[in-house]
């Protein structure tokens, strides 16, 4: 909301500058966006009037004007604008003058444009004559008249006068941030009263005791029938006749424009004018066009076609509320007027509109024609009805006062269900309690009636009666918020609260901060990509549509394709961020994310989402390798207390190269299985039909896919070395491998209690022992058959090499690893390691062809 | 026999002096002091000697031998001296040589934002609750007494996967979840992602982070929610912080207020970081609404509560200076490595 300071001072006395002005008001709760010096930024600008106009000789578009300056000899002056005609009244700028620009066409400049003397094609030129745009003036205020061209001032601007005096251009302009529960704020008087109540100033309301000299009744020339009585509260018509179209006085041209209106004509300017002064929309028909002298206001039928003032023929729908005489539409109701009865140079009798419509209704209809107006912004924030009259009275009033015509007396005024004021208790221990404070009823009493709010009841509870305009003067914390910011909040104590100072970070948060912690110390940086992905990820990753990383939920007003739906999997935004990173020239990255994914749920559209923590680790460069994530992997679990992991080889998913992925199990007993399963969401106690358990179990086979595998396995997670095609997609230069785990998965899993274990009181006896094994053979099934045939005395075994080449059959590895035996009991003889290990050697043999070497 | 002995040290004490290393010391050992060293042999040649003669000679030669045993002994200490000096000379290493790396990583600026609010406000006894990003409209909206018609409900503003269901705009939801599932007192901070229909550019993202903050308990007042945030951004920005309250409107709060900082950067003179006004707007906050807590089943009159909520990316900017909040989802290793 605009609000001219100067204007503003029509209704309120506020003796302070514009600074101080402004602070004020924002601690009382009138937030500043900014404040515009109006007529600053301006030297050596004049009012001149132009003697003489000639063509240029070498310019058909250029004038040589001769422009009295009130100097002894008028100046010469090349003007570009079309519209410059001798006898006119102009703003120069002189030889090194300075206005606020920006120049015709040009973009705003810091500080202004410096005009000097010049030659224009050959011919001098001693300064420049403005358009008012140029003068500091939005081009969308400017009036129509000189719109495109230069600014043609009043006949009575005296020459060689510096133009922001002969105009009285200067003017501070504040620009309030009203929220949308003060509606009653976008409006001169609505902002006085706050001032008023702010700098305990009186409130003068406009002048709006119409004489009303006209010798018939508006009742004579219009009737009115509200037939939406829900949409339209109240209607209010006033008729003025012999009205004399033609432009309204500067004073009034200059309001609209600070506070960001075009002056049209007078009778506009004057509704836009009581519109910016009430927040009562107004609007003006000829009333020559309004037929049966007769207004209705109704719905408008479906596909009802309509022309707007702006001259937009706009198709219209039942949902939209119409003006309309005895056979047409003549006004979408608060939003725009129509062509058909727009006001004309001729017009000379006119019908005031001064109307209350609903909010929803115009803020529907605004939305749907996409068109919004000074007058749609105002009612679909909500108007009290109350005000139609006096706004209505006040257009009349300035109609005499301008001399614009002769109102009619009486109004035409449906309101079916006039708005009452009402009456709130406040209790004055309630307020101070809330606020921590201790105030008297009797200055609460003031601080309300600072407000225009009537006061009764007695200390204890007072009876408090807003001005009806206030509408969102409901409830008794609404009480405590004025006295809270006429009091002010930089005058409420300061303390800090009572009670209970236990905290908690809730496990989730916990294991997330380890799992931080523990990838930061493993040299990974973590990343935040964003929630919202494009559903061509999964192809970019290779993942076929109708596995579960495809069952997306989607956004119905995404920002575009490429944020449409929300991620399934971190993976593809890890692979974003390595190939950016990579594309930047980073030589080795190791990452990781932890954030939500998402899921819908197919069975239910109505129910939200699946909403699932995941970590992705992704690494390239030096030393980050498919065993480095591994390490890091197993690391991670070992530090969340999961320690019997296995590895084991996947070819078929598409994001991995085939002969390096691996999914990442943990072996459960069956019941441990059951508890680890994703806990179905509670169902509130909704009739369970025979659908349901269908439902239930296909739903619960769909979650499983997520966290379970098969044999007795949940999945934890996958990795491996990410597949040449979908590295080369993500634009990542060279091998690069990555991970993505199911952190609730784990979460469920993770035992981070620690428990002490005795220290060996015997020693150990190690053995080193080396396979000869098939290329086939996995690592981690020998392994496994290791630690199965331990006989109770193994305490550990370590893979210490692998070793193919020299002296080692082709299609045949060397694998080494280190025994180490112990028993809790005894010092192990030579013989008991030795009964132990010659058995699990044959073992060894026997299940993979394996031959001993020597160490 | 008593020249001979004589003759023994002579030549003792000279190759021991002489020894250069460990081995020629250990040789002259063994020839002087062996089994079949010249003192020994003199021992032994001792039996064919008289009564008188032993006594002349024996304790000639123990002494004999004693000598030159404490002289090896010296010299050997010398001689392992020496060969750590040389020992140490050989391994002398350039100290200015660059140190093994050791690359610890880092959590996004973000996250060691929220840390660092979040551990204040644990400080002060608040837990952290949580609560799902894709919500109801009645959760992000309804339940926060957000007017039907409010302009951040619409498809402009709010994401939204149906007609009841969005993605929530702040994290104020979870509010609503913790007031329907826990009684008062009240104490939680709820750190999360909020996205809004915000067209990416320097200072707007459709995805940022927030802290919100609920207390709910008996004798709550608006001085405890001026104390509460003034220790927080205290804490947050330095012990000379100061703190303004603005009026201002939340549906969701009565009264509201906005929270100003003194900038950090400047201390409150104006400069390019506070544009020049020496404050910076950091958080929302007021009393919340009797109508929010009455969703929660709360008896209004007895308890009161306040609510805040403060935009991470906004604080972690001014904290860090970063001027376009892209930055924090680009990724790029060379800016996260700068919050080591």
């Amino acid at each position: 909301m605009l609000v001219p300071v100067e204007w503003l001072k029509d209704y309120v006395s506020v003796d302070v500058d514009t600074r101080e002005f402004v602070d004020r008001m924002i601690m009382s709760g009138s937030n500043v966006e900014t404040v515009e010096h109006f007529g600053t930024g301006m030297d050596k600008v004049v009012v001149g009037y132009v003697v003489k106009k000639e063509k240029h000789p070498d310019a058909d578009r250029l004038s040589v004007c001769s422009v009295d300056i009130g100097e002894e000899a008028p100046i010469q002056i090349v003007c570009g604008a079309l519209n410059v005609e001798a006898g006119q009244k102009v703003p120069v700028a002189l030889h090194n003058s300075r206005i606020p620009g920006p120049l015709h066409g040009q973009p705003k400049q810091e500080g202004g444009v410096k005009i000097t003397k010049g030659k224009l094609r050959g011919v001098e030129s001693m300064g420049m004559i403005c358009a008012a745009s140029e003068l500091g003036f939005d081009e969308k205020v400017v009036p129509v008249a000189h719109k495109d061209g230069i600014w043609v001032l009043p006949e009575d601007a005296p020459v060689g006068a510096p133009i922001e005096q002969a105009m009285g251009l200067v003017s501070d302009v504040v620009d309030f941030e009203i929220t949308p529960n003060r509606p009653d704020c976008l409006s001169m008087v609505g902002m006085a009263r706050e001032a008023a109540a702010t700098f305990g100033s009186q409130l003068s309301y406009p002048d709006s005791a119409a004489k009303a000299a006209g010798d018939r009744k508006a009742a004579d020339f219009i009737s009115v029938e509200i037939k939406d009585q829900e949409a339209c509260k109240r209607y209010s018509a006033r008729v003025v006749t012999d009205v004399k179209i033609g432009p309204s006085p500067w004073w009034m041209q200059k309001r609209l424009m600070y506070a960001g209106m075009r002056p049209i004509n007078n009778i506009v300017d004057i509704t836009n004018f009581v519109m910016l002064e009430y927040g009562q929309p107004l609007h003006a028909f000829d009333i020559r066009q309004i037929e049966g002298g007769k207004i209705v206001v109704e719905r408008a039928a479906d596909g009802e076609k309509f022309t707007t003032l702006d001259g937009t023929e706009r198709e219209l729908t039942s949902d939209m509320l119409l003006i309309k005489d005895a056979v047409k539409g003549v006004a979408i109701a608060g939003v725009m007027g129509g062509l058909n009865s727009e006001i004309e140079p001729d017009t000379s009798t006119i019908l005031i509109e001064s109307a209350n419509f609903d909010a929803d209704s115009i803020r529907l209809t605004s939305k749907a024609l996409k068109l919004r107006t000074e007058a749609s912004a105002r009612y679909e924030k909500g108007i009290d009805p109350n005000l139609c009259e006096e706004a209505a009275n006040r257009v009349c009033r300035l109609i005499e006062l301008l001399g614009a015509g002769t109102v009619q007396p009486g109004a035409v005024d449906v309101y079916p269900a006039p708005v009452q004021p009402w009456t709130v208790d406040v209790r004055t221990a309630r307020i101070n309690k809330l606020l921590g404070i201790d105030l008297s009823a009797a200055e609460m009493k003031s601080i309300f009636e600072s407000l225009e709010m009537k006061v009764a009841g007695d200390e204890k509870t007072m009876k408090v009666t807003p001005p009806t305009v206030r509408l969102d003067m409901v409830g008794e914390v609404d009480f405590a918020e004025e006295v809270a910011r006429m009091y002010g909040y930089d005058k409420l104590p300061v303390t800090l609260p009572k009670g209970s100072n236990t905290s908690s970070l809730g496990e989730a948060e916990s294991l997330r901060r380890l799992v931080r912690s523990t990838l930061c110390a493993m040299g990974a940086n973590e990343i935040q990509t964003y929630s919202f992905v494009s559903p061509r990820d999964a192809d970019k990753v290779r993942l076929d549509d109708g596995t579960w990383e495809t069952n997306y939920v989607r956004l119905i007003n995404p920002l575009g394709e490429e944020q449409s739906v929300m991620r399934t999997i971190l993976m593809p935004e890890m692979l974003e961020t390595l190939g950016r990173n990579s594309a930047r020239g980073v030589e080795s990255v190791r990452a990781y994310e932890i954030g939500t994914t998402f899921s819908a749920d197919l069975f239910d559209e109505e129910a939200l989402p699946d909403e699932e923590d995941a970590i992705s680790i992704g690494m390239y460069g030096a030393d980050n390798d498919f065993f480095t994530l591994k390490g890091m992997v197993t690391e991670l679990l070992g530090q969340l207390g999961i320690r019997r992991i296995r590895f084991i080889p996947e070819k078929e998913y598409g994001v991995f190269h085939p002969g390096r992925c691996a999914r990442i199990v943990i072996p459960t007993k069956d019941e441990e299985r059951r508890v680890l399963e994703r806990p179905e969401p509670a169902k509130d106690g909704a009739s369970h039909d025979e659908l349901q358990e269908d439902y239930d179990v296909i739903k619960g086979l769909l979650g499983a896919m997520n966290s379970l595998s098969h044999n007795g396995s949940v999945e934890l997670g996958i990795m491996g070395e990410v597949h040449p095609d979908v590295a080369e997609a993500y634009g990542i230069d060279g091998r690069c491998c990555a991970c993505e785990l199911f952190f609730d998965v784990i979460a469920r899993m993770a035992q981070t209690k620690v428990k002490y274990k005795p220290l060996p009181k015997y020693p150990s006896t190690s053995r080193d022992i080396a396979l000869l094994v098939d290329e086939a053979v996995q690592v981690g099934d020998i392994e496994s058959v290791i630690r199965q045939s331990g006989g109770g005395i193994l305490e550990d075994v370590t893979l210490f090499d692998i070793y193919r080449g020299r002296q080692i059959e082709e299609g045949k590895k060397s694998v080494a690893f280190t025994l180490v035996y112990r028993a809790e009991d005894k010092t192990l003889t030579d013989e008991d390691v030795a009964a132990v290990h010659e058995k699990m050697l044959q073992v060894l043999k026997d299940r993979f062809h394996a031959a001993l070497r020597e160490m | 026999m008593q020249e001979k002995i004589e003759k023994i040290l002579e030549e003792a004490r000279e190759r021991i002096h002489e020894a250069k290393e460990l081995k020629e010391l250990d040789e002259v050992r063994v020839a002087i002091l062996g089994k079949k060293g010249k003192i020994t042999e003199i021992f032994k040649a001792m039996s064919s000697l008289s009564k008188e003669e032993k006594k002349q000679i024996g304790p000639a030669a123990n002494k004999a031998r004693n000598e030159i045993e404490k002289r090896i002994s010296q010299r050997l200490a010398e001689l392992k001296e020496r060969a750590k000096e040389i020992q140490f000379e050989k391994e002398t290493i350039d100290v200015t040589e660059p140190g093994k790396k050791f690359s610890l990583g880092v959590k996004h600026p973000i996250t060691q934002t929220i840390e660092e609010i979040s551990q204040i406000f644990m400080s002060m006894g608040y837990s952290i609750a949580e609560g799902p990003q894709v919500e109801t409209v009645f959760n992000a909206f309804d339940a926060l007494n957000s007017p039907k018609n409010h302009p951040s409900r619409d498809l402009t503003d709010t994401f939204y996967i149906n007609e009841n269901i969005c993605l929530r705009p702040h994290t104020s939801s979870v509010q609503i979840r913790t007031l329907q599932s826990q009684k008062p007192p009240i104490k939680v901070i709820s750190p999360g992602r909020c996205f809004r229909c915000d067209t990416p550019d320097a200072t707007h993202s459709p995805m940022f982070h927030q802290v919100e903050g609920l207390i709910v308990d008996e004798g709550i007042t608006m001085a405890d929610l001026k104390g509460t945030l003034d220790t927080m951004a205290k804490r947050l920005f330095g012990a000379a912080t100061k703190t303004k309250f603005r009026p201002h409107h939340f549906p969701f709060t009565e009264p509201s207020a906005e929270m100003d900082v003194s900038c950090f950067k400047c201390g409150g003179k104006g400069c390019n970081v506070c544009k020049g006004s020496g404050w910076l707007e950091i958080l929302g906050c007021g009393m919340v609404h009797p109508k929010v807590l009455e969703v929660g089943g709360i008896d209004t009159e007895k308890y009161t509560g306040f609510a805040f909520g403060m935009g991470v990316e906004r604080i972690a900017m001014l904290k860090y200076g970063v001027d376009d909040i892209r930055l924090f989802y680009e990724n790029d290793m060379r800016f996260i490595d700068q919050f080591k």
